[in-house]
């Protein structure tokens, strides 16, 4: 089965509220077809909240909600052409797998016997082909993910939503059944929405990522131009972790800016930067440590770990204290021992208010 | 033509046919009886409601009529949210109008005379509202619900919206409305006028109020006796309920599976029959009683004609749910607190003194007010052993059938009733509710009880071990009891009461069920094979809504649902007859009046059963099914009821049973046409004819234990291996917390 049906998502100024409780002030992306969009964030930033009015489980308060050109946003859940894979599965404990996925074909009107069909095909289709007689609780973790994912994908809907899909699965599991997710978006072209709290996986799935909080978009993207440009300390922070330091821009060359942590200067690669105060993202790779009793940013390790493939050390220095990962495992930084704490290249971003602005959008 | 429309559409073509089709005012020898057809249309009694309005002159319908033309002229505005407000006020209007109209014209005219003011006296009044009257006022309803729904409530839901305005509307007029008019009926003379007269003197009536048992030496008000009798009983009840509990829990009582078959008895146990049991043992003329005079002389006594004999039969009948709510607290208490506590070098008694007991404090005050309740709501036990000392309950019925014929007392007797429950339920709501230590956690909670202190073993034991004999006794009696001449007086073995209760001839045109009690018995049936399912089916709906719905005033909804339940029966059999006696709705008399009784009364249970159950559903189950295309009814009809079958099963043998146990409401509502067993039974006892009342009671008892064991073995487990998610509600009985009156 191709899904030629991947349909655009338009929310128009959605607003939500749960009682005096305000989820999404205002809230305006868009998505197109066939695009596979990650809306992370921590836990109470509304991503949860704006899948499900997507899926017509929650009815925004004020704003439109448009699915392929279709203004939805007073139908319920059962008119629309989505289709969801929960967190739980919620499989039907009382059906077996192929009954599960020919629940919805069913639903829609189809006869019984064609219906299974279908869905026969499109267990095939998650390898899960043979499994159909099997009670969900007859199958493993991974398969009974896989059977959500073919009951969700055998309505062929305009939108897939995937709410925190891996979260069940261990952490093995998950790496692969993300890459087959991503397989099979691609594969078969659908739009996908994905609802996650965890960056690696938005980073691994995603054609664009919206990073939320407190029910606002505060940065959407490619996975790299969240990872590298991050527009605030909060997006450096959650993708991935991130030392912020303060810092100053002294001069902005071109696409370069020179900048001065404590009493070190160095160049950084920053569009359109701004003399003055700034803030400063550093990845702990981005670190460099080398054992030096003076140095222009010197720095005393307060704590080290040895975690076999690379040294993660803690380092107090006058600008502040920074998280480093070191890959050289052969040496070892003494606890309380002094080093000249440097940057690399890259790994490194300038958080200005205003500086990404151009690198972003909120029309994803 | 879309959803919204297209239902509108067809409530209002039901509207409209049962305006032009149905006879609109109620038939005498009942809708069903179909004899109306021969008259049809043109009979006054019943025309419909179009020749209603131009042949015999009852304009006023006409007003419903332009309000269902008004509503299939708001079907062609194309704004959800304009058509669905205008939906929504049509209904509620016309909805309201009916009632109006229903209430204030009568059988002889206006009985509002404020009518008369503005309209004019009315040549002809209206007989009850019949089947197309009632059909198009539910078309009102719907198009309420539709309207909202078109606005997009409950997510533009319009099964949902449909069966929460439904429900409501239900419950209103078969509690809220009857409860109402009994209030107005405390101030109403027999011709219906106002009148405060009754009321006034009845509220302070001496007897009722009066002290004097305590300063003066005379019997107390009846209100007092029947609230010491309350609070004796559930103290009974509750300490009895411990004992076993702790018992069962506790000990290495060798007959624990025994103790658990004790909870199966109240809920087949009509509620008159331990009563009638004591007195077979205690009586005059009882076992007990006769032994010990002839052997000791004692003189035989009458003294379990009264409270006390009313207290025995009550701790009787009321400790197996004491015990039902009890054994869950005691085994709720976390046995790592009690393990806490020994490690902290406390021994056993002062781990059951200080940690276990105040644990359980919230548990027992729940029993205890369960068991005041009960008491209170008791009619069966008071009838048979009250005599002259009667409590509320009785007083209420003999208030109306007895000698004194007095509608405005047995109101305000029922309306003291009504508040002393009433209080019990709000402390029990309000009070407990949050205040319960003993939570199941889900988390493994490997410890082990600690085992209880010596001199509490030995105090249980000596509690439970004589009044388990006793229970058993009880039994016996009421199971052999029907095969004794005359009992005390002659006790040789005789089959003449099951002979002349349930005797068979059969005859040259087939059997013929000459016995005395067939009449009542498959009456009873059948009420109970009607009740039963819609029972079911109004309480697990109630309970999806509540336990799966968001909507304003839920919490409300479902208070107002429960509260229904501390009403007690006495208080529901009165207030029927005071609201269905006469129009607007005219039920008495009807097997109608029994079904609805049974289904607002158990639907509770029903409710409690299902929100117990279906909380335990993961939500997200029906939310997939929700995405998949599927509307709510599918999503209830596919994957909410396969998997509460356990508790559509509890709910359905409950309410079955219940129906043919109760006795406090049906006794009002039964007519020579449809007499209830447990009536007819109550009837033997008061003529004396305790064999035959004790055969029939035995009967019933054995039918329920037939019954209910063979639902379990007719109906599968369901089959969901390894699945733990819905695990845990097993086919059981829900806990029958509430009323056995």
């Amino acid at each position: 089965m191709k899904s030629n049906s991947a349909g655009s998502v338009v929310f128009e100024n959605v607003c939500k509220t749960f009682g005096a409780f305000v989820a999404i002030p205002d809230l305006s992306f868009t998505i197109s077809p066939g695009e596979l969009v990650t809306l992370l964030g921590p836990s109470g930033c509304g991503k949860t909240t704006t899948l499900r009015m997507l899926a017509g489980l929650e009815h925004p308060s004020a704003g439109r909600i448009l699915i392929g050109g279709r203004d939805v946003t007073m139908l319920p859940a059962n008119e629309r052409d989505v289709s969801m894979v929960f967190q739980s599965y919620a499989l039907f404990p009382h059906m077996n797998a192929l009954d599960n996925v020919a629940y919805g074909l069913e639903s829609s009107g189809l006869k019984k016997k064609e219906a299974r069909e279908q869905a026969e095909a499109v267990l095939e289709l998650v390898g899960l082909g043979g499994f159909g007689q099997r009670l969900p609780a007859e199958l493993s973790g991974g398969q009974q993910q896989r059977v959500a994912v073919a009951r969700a994908l055998a309505l062929e809907p305009q939108v897939l939503l995937l709410d925190e899909p891996l979260s069940n699965l261990d952490a093995r599991l998950r790496r692969r059944v993300r890459t087959e997710i991503r397989e099979l978006q691609q594969r078969l072209g659908f739009t996908a929405v994905y609802v996650t709290h965890d960056q690696d996986e938005a980073l691994a799935v995603s054609d664009r990522v919206v990073i939320m909080k407190d029910g606002e978009i505060a940065q959407a993207g490619s996975p790299r131009e969240l990872y590298e440009a991050p527009a605030s300390a909060f997006i450096a922070d959650f993708m991935g972790e991130a030392n912020v330091v303060d810092c100053e821009v002294l001069t902005s060359e071109g696409d370069r800016a020179r900048i001065r942590i404590g009493a070190l200067e160095h160049f950084i690669p920053a569009r359109g930067a701004r003399p003055g105060p700034a803030r400063l993202a550093v990845r702990p790779n981005a670190v460099t440590l080398e054992p030096a009793s003076e140095a222009a940013l010197s720095g005393t390790i307060t704590h080290s770990a040895y975690l076999g493939d690379h040294v993660e050390y803690e380092v107090k220095t006058a600008a502040g204290t920074f998280f480093v990962v070191d890959p050289a495992v052969d040496r070892s930084l003494e606890t309380a021992s002094s080093v000249a704490v440097g940057f690399r290249d890259r790994g490194i971003a300038l958080i200005q208010p205003d500086l990404n602005e151009p690198g972003f959008s909120y029309g994803i | 033509m879309d959803n919204s429309r297209r239902r509108v559409t067809i409530v209002l073509a039901l509207g409209v046919a049962a305006f032009l089709l149905l006879p609109w005012y109620r038939i005498d020898s009942g809708f069903f009886a179909l004899d109306w057809l021969a008259g049809f249309p043109g009979d006054a009694a019943s025309a419909p409601g179009i020749l209603q309005i131009f042949s015999y002159d009852r304009w006023w319908l006409g007003i419903a009529v332009l309000m269902m033309l008004a509503g299939m002229g708001a079907r062609y505005i194309d704004d959800p949210m304009r058509r669905g407000t205008l939906f929504a006020w049509i209904g509620a209007v016309g909805v309201i109008f009916l009632a109006l109209q229903g209430l204030a014209i009568g059988f002889s005219g206006w009985t509002w005379t404020i009518g008369e003011g503005l309209f004019g006296p009315l040549q002809e009044g209206q007989p009850s509202m019949g089947a197309g009257a009632v059909i198009m006022a539910l078309g009102f309803v719907l198009l309420f619900a539709f309207g909202f729904a078109d606005r997009g409530a409950m997510r533009g839901d319009a099964f949902i919206v449909a069966s929460i305005t439904m429900l409501v509307f239900l419950v209103v007029i078969f509690v809220f409305y009857p409860i109402g008019s009994m209030f107005v009926g405390a101030f109403q003379d027999f011709d219906g006028s106002f009148n405060s007269e009754g009321f006034a003197k009845n509220i302070v009536d001496p007897s009722i109020w009066s002290l004097d048992c305590i300063v003066g030496g005379n019997r107390c008000g009846v209100a007092w006796r029947t609230l010491f009798l309350a609070i004796l009983t559930a103290t009974g009840s509750t300490v009895m309920g411990l004992a076993f509990a702790l018992l069962a829990t506790r000990t290495r009582f060798p007959f624990k599976k025994g103790l658990r078959l004790l909870t199966v008895l109240p809920i087949i146990t009509p509620p008159f029959v331990v009563g009638l049991a004591l007195i077979l043992l205690f009586g005059r003329s009882g076992v007990v009683t006769q032994t010990l005079s002839s052997v000791f002389g004692i003189e035989p006594g009458r003294w379990l004609y009264g409270l006390t004999g009313i207290w025995i039969a009550q701790v009787l009948s009321f400790t197996p749910i004491s015990f039902l709510v009890l054994i869950g607290v005691v085994e709720g208490v976390s046995p790592s607190m009690e393990e806490a506590s020994q490690t902290l070098r406390a021994d056993r008694w002062r781990t059951f003194w200080h940690v276990s007991l105040p644990l359980m404090k919230p548990g027992l005050a729940n029993a205890f007010l369960i068991a005041f309740i009960e008491s209170m709501a008791d009619f069966g036990n008071p009838m048979v052993l009250g005599g002259s000392h009667g409590v509320l309950s009785t007083d209420i019925f003999f208030a109306v059938v007895g000698s004194q014929n007095d509608p405005t007392r047995a109101a305000v007797l029922a309306m003291i009733l009504l508040v002393f429950t009433l209080s019990a339920f709000l402390a029990q709501r309000l009070w407990l509710s949050g205040k319960n230590f003993a939570t199941v956690t889900g988390k493994g909670d490997s410890g082990q009880h600690a085992a209880l202190p010596k001199p509490i073993s030995i105090a249980v034991h000596a509690l439970v071990i004589p009044w388990m004999i006793f229970t058993v006794v009880v039994y016996c009696m009421i199971l052999f009891g029907g095969f004794v001449k005359t009992w005390g007086l002659d006790n040789s073995l005789t089959f003449a009461h099951y002979v002349k209760a349930f005797s068979i001839s059969f005859e040259a045109d087939g059997v013929a069920w000459t016995g005395v009690a067939w009449n009542s018995f498959w009456t009873t049936m059948e009420i109970a094979l009607v009740s039963a399912p819609l029972t079911a089916a109004v309480g697990l709906l109630t309970a999806y809504l509540i336990v799966r719905q968001k909507f304003a005033g839920r919490e409300l909804f479902e208070f107002a649902l429960m509260m229904s339940f501390a009403i007690p029966g006495t208080v529901i059999g009165i207030s029927y007859i005071m609201a269905f006696n006469l129009p607007p709705l005219e039920m008495t008399g009807t097997a109608a009046i029994l079904v609805a009784c049974f289904v607002f009364r158990n639907m509770p249970v029903g409710v409690r059963g299902g929100v117990a159950a279906m909380s335990q559903l993961d939500k997200s189950l029906d939310e997939a099914s929700l995405t998949l295309r599927a509307d709510s009814f599918r999503t209830i009809r596919k994957v909410v009821l396969p998997l509460l079958r356990p508790a559509i099963n509890a709910a359905l043998v409950y309410s079955f049973v219940r129906a043919i146990t109760s006795i406090s409401a049906v006794i009002f509502l039964v007519s020579a046409e449809y007499n209830m067993a447990t009536s007819y039974i109550v009837g033997l006892v008061e003529n004396g004819e305790y064999g035959v009342a004790i055969a029939y009671s035995s009967t019933l008892i054995v039918v329920m234990v037939a019954i209910i064991t063979g639902f379990q073995y007719l109906v599968g487990e369901r089959r969901l291996r390894r699945e733990n998610r819905v695990a845990g509600s097993h086919a059981r009985l829900p806990i029958p917390q509430e009323k056995t009156a």
